[in-house]
C-alpha cells in the first residue's frame, strides 16, 4: 500500500514534465499564473526576491493563505516547508496540499536532518545540487527533484551548474562496470539501489526540474536543453514589469525549447526582465542549506 | 501506420513509449507545422492527446495556433484517444468550469472528481472486451453523463471512467503509466479500421 502511493505521487509529478510550476504569494496571482498556463503554483508568503531582501527568518505559509489559493485555481497547488521541520508538512498535508516543497529557500528548521518523508501520503519536491543529494532526498521518500539553483537572484549560473553536474553523474555511472557501482554508493552516501537504478536508466528515478534563477524564456529553454523535465519560476515572473506576458512565454518557451524560431518570437517585447543579483553579490547562498 | 502525439505539456512521453513497445511509429505535436506536414504527406493515421494539465495543454492549443487544425482533423474522423486532461479536452462539456476546448466527444465530464493528490488512487478493474486491467488514476476527473450511441467501457465505483464514441476513445484514468498495452492496442485497432 505504502509503495502504491509513493507510485502515485512520482505519477502526479509525470504530469507536470514540460510545464512550468510559478510563485505566488496572493490569489490574485495565483489566477495570473493559471491563466498564463501554468501547470502548478507553488503557495508562498513572499517569493524568494523579497525572502532576500527582507531577511529575518522566513517560514511556512499561512494556512489561510494557502487555501485562499486553492479555492481559486483548479491546477496543483504546492507550498514550501522549512528543510526538517515535519510539523508544517503535518500541517500542509492535513489541508490537502498536492505537493509540498521541503525548501532551502525557507529557513531551515533542522541542520541535519530532512523529514522522513516516507511518513506522508503527500509528495515532496526536493531540491539538489548533484546527484548525490538528489538521491539522498530520494531515498528520503522525495517523489520529485529540483535544481536548488540560486532562488531570488535572476542569476541561471547555479541552476546550470547543478544540472550540468547532476547529469554529468548520471552519465558517469552509467558507463561504470557493474562492480564499480559499491563504491560509488560509498562515495556518494546513498542506498546502493539508487545507484543501480541510475546505472541502468540513465536517469533519475522521479522527475527532474530546474529551479533557482530562471528570468527569460531563453533560461528556460537552455534549462530543458540541458535535460530538465519542466522548470519552476519564481521571482523571474512578479518581479518583472510585465508578469502575465512573461509567463505565458516561459510557458511556451518550455514547449518549443528546442525550436529557436519560436522561441525568438515569444522572447520579443517581453518588458523588462527582474534586475536580479549577480552570482558575485548574492550575500546568502540558498543552496547550501541542507545537502 | 503512424500516431501523432500531442507534447505540448504532460506525460506525452510514456505513450510514446507505449507505441514503442507496440512497434508502432509515432511523431511530436509541438507546434503547427509538426502536424500540418505530417497532414500534408498523409502520414497520420491517429492523435494521442496525453495527461498533463488540461488549462495548460488548453491553452496552447490556441496560443501555438493548433486547435482549428486539430478540431478539424477529428470532426473529420482521424482516431483519437485522450487519457485525463485528454479526456476533458475532448469532452463536450465540463460540469464544474464554464470552459470547453475540442468539444467532440459527447460527454459531460467533472474536473478533479476525486480530489486533490491525496484523492489519487490506483485500481484494477474490468475494461469491455478487455478484462481485467490497471489503472492509474491521478487528479481525475470522471465521466458523469454520455450522450447517445456513446459505449461506456468501464466503471469504477458507478462512476464512468472509460468511453468510445466512432473514433473517439477516452480514459479518465493513465493507462501509459502501467506495462499493460491493451487500451493503446485497442486504440490501434480503431486507427487500422479507419484507414
Amino acid at each position: 500500500m505504502k509503495n502504491e502511493r509513493y507510485e502515485l505521487n512520482k505519477n502526479l509529478a509525470q504530469m507536470l514534465k514540460g510545464g512550468v510550476i510559478m510563485d505566488v504569494s496572493t490569489p490574485e496571482q495565483a489566477k495570473i499564473a493559471e491563466a498564463a498556463g501554468a501547470a502548478a503554483v507553488m503557495a508562498l508568503e513572499r517569493i524568494p526576491a523579497d525572502i532576500r531582501a527582507v531577511g529575518g527568518v522566513s517560514r511556512m505559509s499561512d494556512p489561510k493563505m494557502i487555501k485562499s489559493i486553492q479555492e481559486v485555481v483548479s491546477i496543483p497547488v504546492m507550498a514550501k516547508v522549512r528543510i526538517g521541520h515535519f510539523v508544517e508538512a503535518q500541517i500542509l498535508e492535513a489541508i490537502e496540499i498536492d505537493y509540498i516543497d521541503e525548501s532551502e529557500v525557507l529557513s531551515p528548521a533542522d541542520d541535519k536532518f530532512h523529514v522522513d518523508k516516507k511518513k506522508f501520503k503527500v509528495p515532496f519536491v526536493c531540491g539538489a545540487k548533484d546527484l548525490g543529494e538528489a538521491l539522498r532526498r530520494i531515498a528520503e521518500g522525495a517523489s520529485m527533484i529540483r535544481t536548488k539553483g540560486e532562488p531570488g537572484t535572476g542569476d541561471v549560473v547555479q541552476a546550470v551548474r547543478h544540472i550540468r553536474m547532476m547529469n554529468q553523474e548520471i552519465r558517469r555511472i552509467q558507463n561504470m562496470r557493474e562492480d564499480e557501482l559499491y563504491f560509488t554508493a560509498k562515495e556518494l552516501q546513498v542506498p546502493f539501489d539508487l545507484v543501480k537504478y541510475v546505472h541502468e536508466n540513465g536517469k533519475l528515478p522521479v522527475v527532474n526540474f530546474a529551479a533557482g534563477g530562471v528570468a527569460t524564456p531563453a533560461d528556460a529553454a537552455l534549462m530543458m536543453q540541458l535535460g530538465a523535465e519542466g522548470v519552476f519560476v519564481g521571482s523571474g515572473i512578479f518581479k518583472s514589469g510585465d508578469p502575465a506576458k512573461r509567463a505565458q512565454a516561459i510557458v511556451k518557451a518550455v514547449t518549443n525549447y528546442n525550436d529557436p524560431k519560436v522561441l525568438a518570437e515569444i522572447s520579443e517585447d517581453l518588458g523588462e526582465a527582474m534586475v536580479g543579483i549577480n552570482e558575485n553579490e548574492i550575500k546568502i547562498l540558498m543552496a547550501e542549506r541542507g545537502k | 501506420m503512424k500516431i501523432g502525439v500531442l507534447a505540448l505539456q504532460g506525460a506525452f512521453a510514456e505513450h510514446i513509449k507505449m507505441l514503442e513497445k507496440l512497434g508502432i511509429e509515432s511523431f511530436e505535436i509541438r507546434k503547427k507545422s509538426d502536424l500540418s506536414n505530417a497532414v500534408n504527406n498523409n502520414d497520420v493515421d491517429g492523435l494521442i492527446i496525453p495527461g498533463g494539465e488540461s488549462t495548460v495543454i488548453g491553452k496552447l492549443l490556441y496560443d501555438l495556433d493548433l486547435f482549428d487544425d486539430i478540431k478539424k482533423l477529428i470532426l473529420k474522423g482521424l482516431p483519437v484517444f485522450g487519457t485525463c486532461a485528454g479526456l476533458i479536452l475532448l469532452a463536450k462539456e465540463i460540469e464544474n468550469d464554464n470552459r470547453t476546448y475540442l468539444g467532440a466527444m459527447d460527454i459531460k465530464v467533472r474536473r478533479n472528481a476525486y480530489g486533490r493528490q491525496l484523492g489519487s488512487f490506483f485500481t484494477e478493474s474490468e475494461f469491455k472486451g478487455l478484462g481485467v486491467i490497471p489503472m492509474t488514476f491521478i487528479r481525475a476527473p470522471y465521466i458523469s453523463s454520455v450522450g447517445k450511441k456513446v459505449e461506456i467501457l468501464s466503471e469504477v465505483d458507478g462512476n464512468i471512467v472509460a468511453a468510445k464514441k466512432n473514433n473517439i476513445l477516452v480514459t479518465s484514468y493513465h493507462p501509459e503509466l502501467n506495462d499493460d498495452l491493451k487500451v493503446h492496442e485497442f486504440f490501434i485497432e480503431m486507427c487500422k479500421k479507419a484507414k
